[in-house]
């Protein structure tokens, strides 16, 4: 049986910050446009467009990447999670609380990518060292800050979440 | 983005359908990374988005000590990196997987994408074409083999006919006291493109302190990746010594015809080819002599 060419829109099944969530989406469409366009998922941004700034940051199946350059339907049966899914106003996570506590934003336009981008690398390494925390943000960028106050942030999590 | 059409076949033959049936605006997808954005800059017309990360030979990464590596060529970055084998075996693609783009271009990005995209300064064909790498290629006309350092033709440009798609690279198992490096020069600390990129693969004798092969290649010095035959062939029954590893950096160097452009200017990146292959010879040696 050949596989179907999608030309008009597509039912995707996903997990996103732990919902099984529906929506269609058409072929052209980014995971960035569907979460912010079609599921009203608006933390996730769109700095580039093109890989570099690390704005739109998710994990997919756990992995970080740029949502930015995946299809929506290429998130079919996966699990996704967004900052969304890192805290809630309420209840922010030790990340999101050192974050402010740092002074680690100003406009904040790259903080949902810098946050998603942080817990994915202090699930790979709880006690990482500065150099290992610039290299693995480097691919978000940051206009405000300077980085000095975001590394500090991500150290204090880490010291948080019982990286030592 | 323009309007596209999408299918993710779960065969080589289904996907060379779709490729025929979608003429030249079909292509393949694995990644994403630098397909997705050129679509949307409208840099690459494509109509047909053929998602391969369902076809398994694309996914497939496995090593057997007879016939070597076999990285099929929709396999991410992080894949290569974090295998324990390839760390062992193949030090020098993890230099360069973990270095093209960053964490979250790694997390998509495939050798394979990397590789069918012909960048002139792509970081890992240098490392394939060092490590004697084998495209195996699948078409309406059957399968063929292709060595890496003939796949790309002009940049953004590269062998495939119409019809056809990269399955996966092959790596010949690595004799004996061989290692390899792969170094890159960018203005930044990270997240750039390169310079310079300099691969090499360099085999010793097994009791003796004599180099038994070489092999070297240059990134971003030339319109496709470059392998520099006599740069290897030179350090061939020489011992790895400074003096060595000078002539072999001063035939990479004469090897190199870069341009000049916003990154950096001709006489820098044919200085820099030099530099590279002198401390990628190096660090090559330092692998072999420590492990």
């Amino acid at each position: 049986m050949p596989t179907e060419l999608k030309t008009g829109k597509v039912a995707i099944h996903a997990t996103i910050n732990t919902e099984p969530t529906d929506w269609l989406s058409e072929p052209r469409e980014t995971l960035l446009e569907a979460l912010r366009d079609r599921l009203g998922l608006t933390g996730s941004k769109e700095g580039c467009g093109n890989g570099n700034c690390g704005a739109c940051a998710v994990l997919m199946e756990g992995r970080l990447v740029n949502s930015c350059c995946v299809l929506a339907v290429e998130a079919e049966g996966a699990s996704i999670t967004t900052v969304e899914g890192c805290g809630t106003p309420e209840g922010l996570s030790p990340i999101q609380r050192c974050f402010l506590e740092e002074a680690a934003l100003q406009c904040g336009f790259c903080t949902p990518g810098f946050i998603v981008a942080t817990k994915a690398l202090l699930e790979k390494t709880p006690n990482p060292t500065e150099d290992e925390i610039r290299w693995w943000l480097a691919g978000n960028l940051c206009r405000c800050t300077g980085y000095d106050k975001i590394v500090r942030a991500v150290q204090n999590a880490a010291a948080a979440m019982g990286g030592n | 983005m323009r309007a596209l059409q999408y299918a993710a076949p779960r065969s080589l033959e289904e996907a060379i359908t779709l490729l025929q049936e979608g003429g030249p605006h079909a292509r393949i997808l694995a990644g994403g990374t630098d397909l997705l954005p050129q679509i949307s800059d409208a840099v690459r017309d494509v109509a047909v988005v053929v998602d391969g990360k369902k076809i398994p030979e694309l996914m497939h990464l496995s090593f057997d000590p007879e016939r070597g590596l076999t990285i099929g060529a929709a396999v991410p970055c992080y894949r290569i990196y974090e295998d324990p084998i390839i760390q062992q075996h193949y030090p020098g693609l993890v230099d360069s997987a973990s270095i093209i783009g960053g964490i979250a271009i790694q997390g998509r990005a495939s050798l394979g994408g990397n590789l069918c995209n012909s960048g002139p300064a792509a970081d890992s064909t240098p490392m394939l074409i060092a490590y004697g790498a084998t495209a195996r290629i699948a078409g309406p006309e059957g399968e063929r083999k292709v060595p890496v350092e003939d796949f790309c033709t002009a940049p953004g440009r590269n062998v495939l006919h119409p019809g056809e798609l990269l399955i996966s690279l092959h790596l010949p198992t690595p004799a004996p006291r061989t290692s390899a490096r792969y170094l890159r020069f960018i203005p930044r600390n990270e997240m750039d493109i390169a310079i310079v990129g300099v691969g090499v693969c360099l085999t010793l004798a097994e009791t003796e302190n004599t180099i038994t092969a070489a092999r070297i290649a240059l990134g971003a010095v030339a319109p496709t990746p470059l392998f520099v035959p006599e740069a290897g062939a030179f350090l061939v029954g020489k011992a790895p010594d400074a003096e060595a590893f000078a002539g072999a950096a001063a035939l990479a160097q004469a090897a190199a015809r870069p341009i000049s452009d916003m990154r950096s200017t001709a006489e820098h990146r044919k200085h820099l080819a030099g530099v590279l292959t002198r401390r990628a010879l190096q660090g090559a040696l330092e692998r072999i002599t420590t492990s």
